[in-house]
């Protein structure tokens, strides 16, 4: 298919585009086959370069031969485009839409990006699980990668190489898979070389309402346990929903099959519910003639603070098993694709220093998201503006960002990245010029040949350029367990995305950059204080065998 | 004292208000100070309550491990202790009790209180603010604007200063007699004068018009409030109450100016709530987040229901609409509520605030409430409950102005010199009744017990830490580029200040303060300019030139006075010397040294960084194991890891 036959109407002049706290631009739209583009010829002006991708619903208005288009992005801007002539907004429109929502994956604009800049470091290779588990090779001896899934057919949505129990073959594992939803077997997310215990993640087991058990299973997950020693099995579902899921050919974990395990269920929503808490939550957020009751009470009715405070709760807790219990922890829901995700990947970053680096983040990412089947394309395939029936998406990850966020305001010291990190990986989830995020699991990645038809998103992050933006100045590593508070008094609205396009944030960047000059301008005396006192030092010694003959 | 009956209880345990955590320790009683001292020897806290800031003392009914004794203070801080034996703990109550009712201001600590100062530093200190000067410095008096005598003896308004500015054709008889038609003889008065249109701030208390009553004097002030600027044709009238209130008002021979009277005035209602609904807010308010496991839906619906932010917006609205009218149009503005007093001092103060960046000065901010708030009358006494227990007239009023202050300052970072710690410790000392500044309820009370003889000055003391309230990022030339302040009143900008009512729970709070950093990063600063000097000093006597420094401040080599203890700021601040001696050790370096004995001297922790503190689970469930403690809790003290 020729993108072409998409654009009726490839340029218009006369254009004006508003946007909110901005000045209004006039000048001549162009359509491409991934770009909405404004420029308005003029050297000093910016132009808008919009990925169609990023589109996440339009609406049309005319008054007279007047057209307007409002354009609603999935990284929740709104954009607002006056057109002349009926004919040209109309073919416009029709353009967006139909190239906002193209099905095939390879016509996405990965696929034709080409890179500005020398990839020095490819992203593609740079979190390979041979090196993660080169890492745990220096901790422990219990653990190994098993191949077992090299073709994908153990487990669709999991990734060639696993680490499991040294103990357990093969032939167990596929076993103790054909027992979980979707394959998903127990395998290792976290090992706290602090006390030596894991956290392990898998999928709902398959007990059905006449309470199956599978050996294999049973010998799997206990094979992680230390002699005399319990676990955890935190359960992202109540314990209503799960017993529910056993009519479906689900359920959770007997006692009696499972007894060196205690159960804990908490209560995360589903993709669906969350994906209707977004679509409130900006909504509310977007409305600017709220009273003060209005928008607590449609913010509160969004529920998505709660989301938020029951994930971080959820993910403190296992933390908590872990380091302060002494105990492993087996974490799952019903797929084990999504709040098991969340759970696992924020446990880590309050207990392991490492993910609070940049690197370590990319390598949660990577481990956690990317290479553990979380259905990134279904996920995002639509954001809060979304008017068709949801299907599958859902703000799983934003969600996951927006604990991360929260714990870096609480921790303001303790992350090597800031705010905008978390914001851009927001936006390239939903909209990219990068493979990273594209397809739903590897085995998909491996289909589409990612790594050699597309850039992955790291090889551009960490171009040290790049890189600068995302720093926190305020960082000073250190090796501790961060407990954040989960009361509601101290989980605010994330604002920096919610509302992001709804606020001027010139007083606030112009005080963020007062506080970096204060901490620079301290680097730079300390410096200077001691070159100065090298000096000093070395003239004092020069001259003693002078002063003393 | 003769109140105290038990000096001190042994083992009291005292509870956390939102965890299961507990600590044991010994309760002293004195006759200004209830004391609680943790008896665990290696990080023995101590807990410092003044009698003065409990509101009130509530004995719960009797459990098994003794006597449950709850105390609430004005300062939002809880605390719940168990005293063993049920005799302590009724004597405790009953002379707490008679100790935070005092009956004569003689026993107000103030009077006992002593910072070992002589009476020059004392004087000294009340000399501090000079409000004739503060009017010099906005241009008054000048050819429209005078200062009159007629209240040099309190006999035309004995709630008003002394001093008072009015337009200079404002005769004494226009003046008494407009002060007739006033509720409490508060007739309009100047209380900010805003030079560039000369356009004035004027306040005054609700006419005493009742259906159809008129008076030409009263008629005649606005006139002359009205002659006085050239810029404006007309004034605005603001009543700041809503429109109902005023109605009900008339009905008692008060009531709102009618504009048919009056010549070129416009009118206006502002719809602020009255004292006691801002009680009820408040105190709604603080039962939602004083819930243990609040859910968040139950947190967002008890904010909403409190309507706390709704009044904070409907306040922060009102000082806008004059803060525009006096700025943009130029127009004098007359505030009013039914008094004067509590509204009326909110949106001049604020309004004042919005307009004029001295006051968004440390300086600056102590003038703006020695003017507004305590000259003008605002009834501490009364309204932050010192003496006279009277519970319909206690009221956040104050409070609401200063958490005014705090969502601009949210809003413009840079605006204000201070930060939230100084409005947060004004806001601890207008309760303490340590200084003698908040003391009774006008002037004329103040002169009547000789406070400026007898007790000290809150000003000075703060001026004394000022290096713990600045603002590190305060920028003067913000002020040049945003002289008047327009801060969105978007609902969402509105947010809960939990420093403030949640200051003393430890587990709320961020456990790295981003402000306690950079504040010691720019004293770090000019210390080593200072060192950056002297080393130049030293290397040239060595005959080495070196390129010029070029301090952004002078440097200054004074030491800094001690670091309050704020759990705001977070842990405490090492001492610079600390800083320098081992730069590569983290800040939470203290905290972690009390916590680890010198053997195991690797552990650490964030401070306040506890999982027990914050009750993630319900992890109370039994292994029944032999090798497990029966009960599996999460029970561990402070949260440690070894690095």
């Amino acid at each position: 298919m020729e993108f072409a036959e998409l654009i009726k109407t490839p340029r218009v002049d006369g254009v004006v585009l508003h946007r909110p706290f901005m000045p209004t631009v006039e000048g001549t739209l162009c359509l491409t086959g991934h770009h909405l583009i404004l420029s308005s010829r003029q050297d000093n002006t910016e132009e808008l370069w919009l990925l169609h991708a990023n589109i996440d619903s339009i609406e049309k208005r005319f008054i007279g031969s007047l057209g307007t288009i409002i354009v609603k992005c999935k990284d929740l801007r709104v954009i607002q485009l006056d057109i002349p002539g009926m004919e040209e907004c109309l073919n416009i429109a029709n353009s967006i839409e139909a190239l906002s929502t193209l099905d095939s994956v390879s016509l996405m604009y990965p696929f034709f990006y080409r890179p500005l800049f020398e990839v020095i470091e490819d992203g593609w290779q740079l979190f390979v699980p041979e090196e993660a588990f080169k890492d745990l090779e220096s901790m422990t001896d219990e653990w190994r990668l098993s191949e077992v899934n090299k073709d994908f057919s153990v487990c669709p949505s999991y990734p060639s190489l696993l680490t499991v129990p040294k103990d357990i073959d093969d032939e167990s594992l596929c076993k103790a898979a054909s027992f979980r939803h979707g394959g998903r077997f127990p395998v290792l997310s976290y090992y706290h070389k602090k006390n030596g215990m894991v956290m392990m993640r898998a999928a709902q087991p398959l007990t059905g309402t006449n309470g199956r058990r599978c050996k294999e299973d049973e010998k799997l997950i206990n094979a992680t346990l230390c002699a005399g020693k319990r676990g955890y099995i935190i359960d992202t579902r109540t314990i209503a929903v799960a017993q529910q899921a056993k009519a479906r050919g689900g359920g959770f974990e007997q006692e009696a099959n499972y007894p060196q395990w205690r159960r804990i269920h908490k209560a995360i929503e589903r993709s669906n519910v969350l994906q209707e808490s977004l679509i409130k939550l900006v909504e509310a957020c977007n409305d600017q003639s709220h009273s003060m009751d209005r928008w607590l009470s449609k913010l509160e009715a969004s529920n998505w603070q709660s989301n938020v405070k029951e994930i971080l709760t959820t993910a403190c807790l296992a933390a908590q098993c872990i380091d302060r219990e002494g105990a492993s922890v087996l974490v799952h829901g019903t797929e084990g694709t999504d709040s098991t995700l969340q759970v696992t990947s924020l446990a880590q970053i309050i207990l392991d220093p490492a993910c609070r680096t940049i690197r370590g983040f990319e390598a949660l990412i990577e481990r956690e998201w990317l290479q553990a089947g979380h259905p990134f394309q279904q996920r995002c395939a639509q954001s809060a503006y979304s008017n068709g029936k949801p299907r599958s998406e859902a703000p799983v990850f934003l969600l996951f960002l927006d604990c991360v966020w929260q714990i870096l305001r609480q921790f303001p010291c303790s992350f090597q990245f800031n705010e905008n990190f978390l914001i851009m990986l927001f936006e390239h989830t939903y909209a990219s010029q990068f493979g990273t995020f594209l397809g739903n699991c590897v085995a998909e990645r491996v289909k589409l040949q990612l790594s050699q038809k597309t850039v992955s998103l790291w090889s551009w992050v960490n171009r040290p350029q790049e890189l600068e933006r995302f720093l926190n100045p305020l960082y000073e590593p250190n090796n501790l367990v961060i407990w954040p508070s989960v009361a509601p008094q101290s989980l605010l609205l994330w604002e920096g995305v919610f509302l992001r396009w709804n606020r001027s944030t010139k007083c606030l960047d112009e005080a963020h950059q007062e506080m970096v000059h204060i901490i620079e301008y301290n680097k730079e005396l300390q410096n200077k204080v001691n070159s100065l006192r090298r000096q000093l030092a070395q003239l004092e010694t020069e001259d003693s065998p002078l002063q003393t003959p | 004292m003769e109140h105290i009956r038990t000096p001190k209880v042994e083992q009291v345990k005292l509870l956390d208000r939102f965890s299961n955590k507990s600590v044991t320790g010994t309760l002293h009683l004195t006759a200004t100070h209830l004391i609680f001292v943790e008896s665990n020897s290696t990080s023995a806290q101590e807990i410092w309550i003044l009698h003065h800031h409990i509101a009130s003392v509530e004995k719960l009914s009797l459990t098994t491990s003794g006597c449950p004794l709850l105390i609430q203070c004005r300062n939002f801080r809880v605390v719940h202790f168990v005293i063993p034996r049920e005799r302590d703990c009724h004597d405790i109550y009953s002379s707490l009790l008679r100790l935070l009712r005092p009956v004569s201001y003689d026993e107000l600590y103030a009077f006992s209180y002593n910072p070992k100062q002589n009476d020059q530093q004392r004087e000294e200190g009340w000399q501090l603010i000079d409000l004739a000067a503060e009017f010099e410095r906005m241009g008054v008096p000048c050819d429209q604007w005078q200062l009159t005598d007629v209240n040099r003896e309190y006999k035309v308004c004995e709630t008003y200063p002394r001093d008072l500015y009015v337009p200079i054709t404002a005769s004494k008889p226009i003046i008494v007699g407009s002060s007739k038609f006033r509720s409490k003889g508060r007739f309009p008065v100047l209380t900010y004068f805003y030079q560039e249109k000369k356009a004035a701030v004027c306040r005054c208390s609700q006419p005493l018009s009742g259906f159809s009553a008129r008076c030409l004097e009263d008629e005649h002030m606005l006139q002359a409030i009205s002659k006085a600027n050239h810029n404006s044709r007309y004034i605005y009238v603001m009543d700041t109450r809503p429109k109902l209130n005023a109605l009900a008002n008339r009905a008692a021979g008060k009531g709102y100016e009618n504009e048919d009277n009056y010549s070129n005035i416009r009118f206006q209602f502002v719809g602020i709530e009255n004292i006691h609904v801002m009680r009820g807010s408040l105190q709604k308010l603080l039962e939602v987040v004083g819930t243990r496991s609040l859910s968040m839906t139950d947190y967002l619906v008890g904010l909403e229901n409190s309507g706390w932010l709704r009044h904070i917006k409907a306040i922060m609205d009102a000082a806008i609409f004059l803060a525009k009218a006096v700025t943009v149009e130029g127009a004098s503005v007359l505030v009013h509520c039914s008094d004067g007093w509590d509204r009326t001092a909110q949106v001049c103060a604020l309004g004042s605030l919005l307009m004029d960046p001295y006051y968004r000065t440390i300086k600056g901010f102590m003038v703006l409430i020695e003017k507004d708030w305590i000259s003008f009358g605002h009834k501490f006494a009364d309204r932050c409950d010192q003496l006279n227990p009277d519970p319909k007239e206690v009221s956040p009023i104050f409070t609401q102005f200063l958490e005014c202050v705090w969502q601009l300052a949210e809003q413009f970072p840079q605006a204000f010199e201070f930060s939230e710690w100084f409005l947060i410790q004004i806001h601890e000392h207008v309760h303490s009744c340590q200084f003698g500044n908040f003391l009774g309820n006008s002037q004329r009370q103040r002169e009547d017990l000789q406070l400026k003889e007898r007790t000290y000055s809150l000003w000075a003391h703060l001026l004394s830490e000022k290096q713990n309230y600045l603002n590190p990022v305060y920028s003067p030339s913000f002020a040049e580029s945003h002289p008047v302040l327009e801060p969105s009143t978007q609902a969402y900008h509105f947010k809960f200040w939990r420093n403030m009512y949640h200051q003393y729970d430890r587990s709320m709070h961020p456990r790295q303060s981003i402000l306690k950093h950079v504040l010691t990063l720019k004293e770090s600063n000019r210390e080593l300019e200072g060192t950056v000097q002297a080393l130049k000093t030293k290397l040239q006597k060595f005959g080495v030139s070196t390129s010029p420094l070029k301090p952004k401040t002078p440097p200054r080599g004074r030491s800094l006075p001690p670091r309050p203890q704020s759990l705001i700021l977070g842990a405490p601040l090492l001492s610079r010397k600390e800083v320098q001696q081992d730069e590569d050790e983290e800040v939470f370096g203290e905290e972690a040294r009390e916590d680890a004995p010198a053997s195991t001297g690797g552990e650490r922790t964030v401070e306040g960084s506890s999982a027990t503190e914050n009750g993630y689970g319900e992890l109370t469930g039994s292994f029944g194991s032999k090798n497990e403690p029966g009960v599996v809790t999460l029970e561990f003290g402070v949260a440690r890891m070894t690095c």
